[in-house]
Order: C-alpha cells, then structure tokens, then sequence
C-alpha cells in the first residue's frame, strides 16, 4: 500500500507520511501558492505541481526527491494563435488560446507525459516536460468547437486514462465537452456515446460533443471498464470508453464530482455524492462514500469516522484516490477536510479539517 | 538608461533581480530586460504575447497606459516598476 500522500490546495501541496503514530503532514511545499495538482510517475520517481499563480500564470514544477527540492520544468502553452484568427466560445465569448489551469497530468506508456488544461487543450511532451506539443488532431477537431465551460469559463480536459496494456489508446474526460477517446495515441479522436445530459435542451440531450463527465477513471487491471461521475449521474462502460450506460441506483444520489476505480477489480468503485445541481452540498448535510461491489447494481453508504451532523464538505473531481492495492483511499474537501481508509472505506479516519481549499488527492506511486 | 524593479512577490517564484537596461519605451525597456533575463518572461506575458491580466506596470509611480503595445515612453533616469495588480485572490 502506498505510504505517502500528496495532497494539492489552494494554498499548497502537502506531502502526508503514514508513520507509526498515524499519518502526519511530512512537508508543505509552494505555501501559499494553488496547487492545481501533482503526478508522481513511477516510471522516474519524478514529482510534479501544476501551479497556478494567478497574476503570473500557471506553472510547472518538478522534484526529484519528493518535495525536498523543486526545479522549474516548462508549463505547457499553446501556440500562437494565427494573425486575425478569432476562436470563440458557443456562446460567442472569446476563446483565447491560453493555459488557465492544469487540470489532468499523467505519465504515458512510451515515455511521454499527457497534459490536460482549462482552456482545452491537450498537451504531450516526449522530453520530460523540457517541452510540450498541443495536440492539434483534438484541438482542430471540428467538436471541440461544440466544447463550453463547465466549472470555469473555458472548457477543460480533466480525466486521461493511458490504457495500461496499449500504450496507444488514451481516454480523455472533457468538461463540458464529452469523452473521447483515441486509439493511435493521439493522431486521431472518437467521441464516446451513451452519456446523456437531461437537463441540456431536448435536442441537444445526447449530443457526445457537450456532455459534462465530471471525472473519468479507467480500471488497470480490466481496462474495458471505466466509471465516470457525470454532471447528470454515474455512468460505467464495459467497452473500454466506446459506450456509456447509465447507472442510476448509486446512493445517496447519483450527483458528484469525485469516482474511484478499484485498480485490480472494474466492479468495484466509490463516489463522493452530493445534493444536485444548484446546491451542492452533502446529502443531509452528512459526508459519506458510496461505494459499490457488483458493477453499480447495489451500492453501500459508507460513514464511520465521517462527520454526519451539519458538515458542508464538498469534494472535487481530483479530490478522491485510491492506491494500487485498492484498500487505501483518500477524499479531501473544499472545506480543507481530508480522511484516509484503509479498509477500502469501511472506515474512516480524519486527518484534518484545517487545511486550505483541496483541489487533489494523490497517492505516491509504489513502484519506485 | 532605466531601472527596472520587480515586486516581491515575483521573487518568490522566479529570478528578477532589478537591473537597468536601455530603451526609450516600456515595451523596449521590457525586451532589453527579458533578453537578458529570458526565465522572467512567462510570469508577465501569456503564451499569446499579451502582458498578463494582473500584471502592472508603473513609470515613475504612473501606472502606464498602454497595455497592449507597451508603447509609454520612458526616460532615461525612469524608474520601471511591475508588481501584481491588486485586485482579485483570496
């Protein structure tokens, strides 16, 4: 099980340590800066902060020795827009050519790293992040014109699932812009179908290009399943992303950001559930897990060691984890919560309620 | 020749040491700067070449005018001053 823990805030990312006495806060690096989210790629050991600095830009860091230390890596960047080129947004608002956060970072199978930004683009670099090369098949997709924000004003790229038996097939979850996927590594996109938005107008409803999948994950050891927490419910396919179907049973509602995959069992996932749309709090104002065993057809309410009396946590899509053993998970909220189980959310303990904002939780990879 | 000093804040993240550098505008003044300092300037333009949103600049304690071409004139014993706009964060 994965001993180390990386937790990314709006003021920070903290390194937790599971050491004899319980789990501690090992060290706090970028204090004071968002963290959008971190990778540990366990190809290198490398550790990487997205960073956003606001007035100054979204960043990319590096450490090669957990945090102790952090070079500056380049942050990926779109080209230059052509002269007297206007891109523009559904909605006729204009759609700069511009990184606005970090929103999905992962190590591929052939060496590369995968970026995925608010703005929209999808970014790899084959050098270890020396440099970055816009995805131009996506990105000059005539669907991803379709694409609107959700969540920001510019859409984003936030899930990326590298298939992990062919390094050649990438999955990617778009807010609002759908899940498609690829299967010659990048140089061509399917959209993804099944998904539906009841609350987009009739005719638009099933339209692939603009759903709103909050969060995408992909099962390592049965990568024909994946599970997505979408705006509209939870959604599994068993055709590694061609096809969705719904599933309607999680409880105790099917609306959220965060899923889970069980990384050795596509059968097993969890949620953070919360009051749709408008509201957006827990249910009853109690934080639990929902956790299912069998696919999606039964689901448990999971909240021993969880706060089940006036708590307003809510967790984003980054905000839940679970470690390769599938026992260890971890859920922090935007209220600065964060709990670990290690009884794949049978149980729960807390190991803070005082840190800044959570935007991502992160286990350290193990096979370093 | 002009002095270009950074804020703080930007030291924080990135090398900005306050040097003086040759140029008649605060565009020229800037390009002299960055060709020197070349790390410094993601922090102050995006990746279309515009200066960033809650980037200002100050020429002799006047916030300059035009952020699109950077064209105010500057003199030659101008004191450049670029910090972060005060608005906005939490």
């Amino acid at each position: 099980m994965s001993d180390r823990l990386f937790v990314a805030t709006r003021k920070g990312l903290f390194s937790f340590v599971r050491a004899p006495g319980g789990w501690k806060v090992e060290r706090v690096s970028f204090l004071g800066d968002a963290v959008s989210l971190s990778l540990h790629d366990a190809r290198d050991g490398a550790l990487y902060a997205g960073l956003g600095l606001g007035h100054f830009g979204v960043k990319l860091r590096r450490s090669r020795d957990l945090g102790a230390s952090w070079e500056d890596v380049v942050a990926p960047s779109f080209p230059k827009q052509p002269e007297g080129e206007e891109d523009k947004l559904p909605d006729g608002k204009p759609w700069p050519w511009r990184v606005e956060q970090i929103w999905a970072l992962e190590a591929g199978n052939k060496g590369e790293l995968w970026c995925g930004t608010i703005g929209g683009g999808l970014f790899r670099s084959e050098d270890g992040a020396s440099s970055w090369t816009l995805v131009r098949s996506l990105w000059d997709h005539s669907k991803r014109k379709e694409w609107f924000g959700g969540g920001a004003d510019m859409p984003g790229v936030h899930s990326i699932c590298v298939h992990p038996r062919d390094p050649d097939v990438i999955t990617l979850g778009v807010s609002c812009g759908g899940v498609w996927r690829s299967t010659d590594r990048g140089m061509s996109w399917e959209l993804s179908t099944g998904m539906f938005a009841a609350y987009m107008p009739p005719a638009r409803r099933d339209d692939p290009a603009i759903q709103d999948p909050h969060r995408v994950v992909q099962c390592r050891a049965e990568p024909d399943r994946l599970w997505s927490q979408h705006h509209n419910g939870v959604f599994r396919s068993d055709d590694a992303g061609r096809t969705w179907k719904e599933v309607p049973t999680a409880k105790p509602s099917v609306f959220g950001f965060a899923v889970a995959v069980d990384p050795n069992d596509g059968d097993k996932a969890w949620l953070v559930p919360a009051v749709k749309d408008e509201t957006r709090v827990p249910v009853e104002a109690k934080v639990v897990v929902a956790r299912t065993e069998d696919g999606g057809r039964n689901w448990s309410v999971l909240d021993r060691g969880l706060p089940q009396n006036e708590a307003y946590d809510i967790t984003y899509r980054h905000g839940l984890d679970v470690d390769a053993s599938g026992r260890r998970l971890a859920f922090g909220s935007t209220t600065g919560s964060l709990w670990i189980s290690e009884d794949a959310g049978d149980e729960w303990t807390c190991l803070s309620t005082h840190l800044p904002p959570i935007y991502a939780v992160r286990f350290a990879a193990e096979a370093v | 020749m002009p002095r270009i000093t950074f804020t703080s804040h930007l030291e924080r993240h990135v090398a900005c040491p306050s040097d003086v550098v040759a140029g008649d505008t605060a565009r020229a003044a800037l390009d002299t700067y960055l060709s020197r300092h070349p790390q410094v300037r993601p922090y102050l333009f995006d990746e279309q070449g515009a200066l960033r949103q809650h980037v200002v600049i100050f020429i002799d304690g006047e916030q300059a005018r035009d952020r699109r071409a950077l064209a105010d004139s500057v003199s030659p014993d101008s004191e450049i001053y670029v910090m972060q706009a005060l608005s906005g964060g939490s």
